[in-house]
């Protein structure tokens, strides 16, 4: 027991730098939003309230709720995070090791706390609204998976900003087989969804090939690319695609929708959240995932180790195409926006891989802080609305907001810097 | 095989798959916008001869954005900061200065808060890639998306009317012989002011230097950390010209969509220039040059029915010529060894 305890400190030690960089950034994001409501006369305390509405929540209760789920769930993740890093050091893998009364007794309290804590925190959920709560969950689905394509490519020492055109080319490939071919049912989801993220990955291959094989700075090609996607999207949707609407591709058939859970949720958010795990285990867990994390790191030390960094570099572009396939599918056949159509204006579809940078940014590179951060973004969009119907204020602010996260999550080590630039101005102001 | 061999230690055989894939890729988009046809070129040179003096003149209103956003890029690119906010540079000028043309009561001024607004963030860009060692990549996007958003929200709060603001005519700056906008000869003059600046003098080379081999100007006496803020501010500066002449000196509004892809477009003009501000006024020209011609196929009688794609194929070219170009000639035209990367004294 003593032991696992100390995995679990040894795991928070891990995570506070980063949590708390993170949350710094996102007050100074605020900080600054609140600035921008004040310049215009608005009142940022009661502007920021409404937002909450987006998170579900409408009263104190709510509220109060939602920081009990918060640090719940912080004490769930640390407690199975602790579990899956230190666990074969301090416990031994119970199905690895001869299975003794130890391990037998330590997995079953491991289940038992993971257990309880679920239930306490689906008991907070009554707090909170049932409807806003879906919605922000379906905001969040798009935006784990972009942010799995930057935080991949940032692994792998790769600044990868072409989610954006892969989230176009995925949506319109998902419009193509979920509109105009007829297959059964439990075959045509998956066929549409497994087609968008080819499409997407395919996308992705054309800056691989270039950074491997010709050393194109992957900024200027996945930029470029995003652009052409931009233009291409739009002819393919009114010349090869469309339906009765105008502007817009055939609507989706019934066989190729995901089914459903509530307001515009629908289960596509267990395949997001199966791909943040797939991709957490594939870094993690796997040899090849560990070579593309040295390559990021130290590209010197993985060449002398003999290991092949265009492999490396083709690896983390394809899954960062596939998961950005994904979430252009996810807003296709995953959520009933448009009636289940892809408009030509994009407007359900852009921005998404722009924003997957930022939850990147925040989620520190890791496809498991991503959907943390993607959750805490979607329901900042899903609020901003509230912000507009309640007082005015123009709901774009959030964008604006989650620019200035990006910009302060850019400097590194921030909290140490701003720690230093503090003591440098008390050093000036005390006795000289 | 000895062919295959031969091309190997050359190393040619990367770069010829390379340009094959992008060459394969670009058919691809030919035949999946159906464009492999003769109409295309018989519709192009009926655009070309009837209509060039409309044509120019679009294409000098184009140019003038991007040449000097690229010639400000190209500046701090030389001093080593990589700064791709250029999109968002334009979309904050924009809106800061056209309400600067408002409340000072000139189109001109309008033109300089423009040019101070995109000081301003190219002095914030580079005091916190410079001091504070940020990722210039990540802080380029963060300006971009802070831009996006803010462009829309100042739109909503100061005119109170979402999406769309006209500027009152007695701003719009005046056209010269009813043909070309005065902002334009600034550009070039500024292409041109840069190329000696670059090339002719002394802080030109303490700017390429900063930018090569920054340990060098630090052994000389010289501050790495000044000469890079001032460039990074200079070319942002211009930028934000470029970007208060979108709705000062063109359209004479404001929208929300107004300059969705200019950035980019600039920076794909830097990239192909090899960072040479004459040669980005040129490429500058042609790419304007290209959108314009989109712009005018597209209005063309009888061509959507015709020709559906030509009109985003033709948006597309830049985009693809820079992807050809920089694969054709990564190796000769090199970009600063410093590019990017935060200078620490040791």
């Amino acid at each position: 027991m003593t032991r696992l305890f100390d995995a679990i400190r040894g795991y928070l030690i891990t995570l506070k730098r980063p949590l708390a960089e993170s949350l710094f950034a996102l007050l100074i994001g605020l900080l600054i939003g609140a600035g921008f409501m004040l310049a215009f006369g608005y009142d940022p305390i009661m502007g920021y309230i409404s937002m909450l509405k987006g998170f579900g929540i409408f009263t104190i209760e709510g509220f109060l709720a939602v920081l009990a789920i918060i640090a719940l769930g912080l004490l769930l993740t640390t407690f199975i995070g602790a579990y899956w890093a230190k666990i074969p050091q301090a416990l031994a893998w119970p199905w690895r090791k001869k299975i003794s009364r130890r391990s037998i007794s330590s997995v079953a309290i491991v289940v038992f706390i993971v257990v309880f804590i679920l239930f306490l925190i689906s008991r907070m959920l009554e707090f909170l609204d049932k409807v806003e709560l879906m919605e922000m969950l379906a905001y969040s689905v798009p935006l784990m998976l972009t942010a799995i394509t930057f935080a991949v490519g940032m692994r792998a020492g790769i600044f990868n900003i072409g989610a954006e055109g892969q989230v176009y080319m995925g949506a319109v490939a998902a419009a193509w087989i979920g509109g105009h071919f007829v297959l059964p049912a439990g075959l045509h989801l998956f066929a549409t969804t497994a087609f968008a993220m080819l499409i997407g990955a395919a996308w992705a291959l054309l800056p691989a090939i270039l950074k491997i094989r010709a050393g194109v700075h992957e900024v200027i090609s996945t930029i470029m690319l995003n652009w052409v996607a931009f233009f291409h999207v739009p002819y393919l949707i009114i010349n090869r695609f469309a339906g009765v609407y105008a502007e817009r591709t055939a609507t989706i058939l019934p066989t190729a929708r995901y089914p459903i859970l509530g307001a515009s949720l629908t289960a596509v958010i267990f395949v997001a959240l199966a791909a943040c795990v797939v991709v957490y285990i594939l870094l993690w867990r796997t040899r090849a995932g560990y070579e593309l994390r040295l390559v990021g790191d130290n590209p010197d030390a993985a060449r002398y180790a003999g290991i092949s960094i265009r492999r490396a570099i083709l690896i983390s572009f394809i899954i960062g195409g596939m998961a950005a396939g994904l979430a252009g599918a996810s807003q296709t056949i995953g959520r009933p926006l448009m009636g289940w159509t892809l408009p030509a204006t994009l407007g359900t579809v852009f921005g998404l891989g722009f924003w997957g940078i930022g939850i990147a940014v925040v989620g520190r590179n890791h496809p498991i802080g991503g959907i943390f951060a993607a959750l805490l973004f979607a329901g900042m969009l899903n609020g901003a609305k509230f912000m507009e119907y309640d007082w005015g204020i123009s709901s774009e602010l959030v964008v604006a907001i989650q620019g200035v996260i990006i910009i302060a999550l850019a400097i590194p080590a921030l909290l140490a810097t701003s720690r230093r630039g503090v003591r440098r101005l008390k050093i000036r102001r005390g006795p000289r | 095989m000895r062919i295959l061999a031969w091309l190997q230690r050359k190393k040619i055989l990367g770069r010829l798959i390379s340009v094959v894939a992008v060459l394969v890729f670009i058919l691809y988009l030919l035949w999946a916008h159906d464009l492999l046809r003769v109409e295309l070129f018989e519709y192009t040179v009926r655009a070309l001869t009837e209509n060039w003096k409309a044509l120019l003149l679009s294409t000098s209103l184009l140019a003038t954005p991007l040449t000097l956003a690229a010639v400000g890029e190209c500046i701090n690119e030389r001093a080593g900061l990589f700064n791709i906010g250029l999109e968002g540079i334009f979309f904050l000028s924009v809106v800061i200065g056209v309400r600067g043309a408002e409340i000072i009561g000139s189109g001109v001024a309008g033109l300089l808060v423009g040019l101070l607004t995109g000081a301003l963030i190219g002095f914030i860009f580079s005091v916190l890639a410079v001091y504070l060692r940020a990722n210039q990549l990540v802080l380029g996007m963060g300006i971009n998306i802070f831009a996006m958003g803010m462009l829309a929200y100042l739109l909503a709060t100061i005119w109170a009317f979402p999406g769309i603001h006209s500027v009152r005519q007695e701003f719009h700056i005046p056209k010269m012989l009813g043909f070309f906008t005065p902002v334009f000869f600034v550009a070039v003059i500024a292409a041109i002011l840069a190329h000696i600046l670059i090339h002719r003098t002394l802080f030109g080379i303490r700017i390429r230097a900063a930018g090569e081999k920054p340990e060098a100007v630090d052994v000389a006496g010289v501050r790495v950390d000044r000469i890079r803020i001032l460039a990074c501010t200079v070319g942002a500066a211009l930028a934000g010209l470029g970007g208060a002449f979108f709705a000062l000196g063109w359209f004479g509004e404001i929208v929300k969509e107004m300059a969705v892809g200019m950035g980019f477009i600039a920076l794909a003009v830097v990239v192909v220039a090899g960072l040479e501000p004459l040669l980005a006024l040129a490429i500058a020209f042609v790419f304007g040059f290209v959108r314009a011609l989109a712009d005018w196929v597209a209005t063309m009688p009888g061509i959507n029915a015709v020709l559906p794609g030509a009109f985003y194929i033709m948006h597309m070219v830049p985009f693809l010529v820079t992807i050809l170009v920089v694969t054709i000639f990564i190796g000769r035209r090199r970009f600063p060894r410093a590019l990017g990367k935060p200078y620490i004294r040791e």
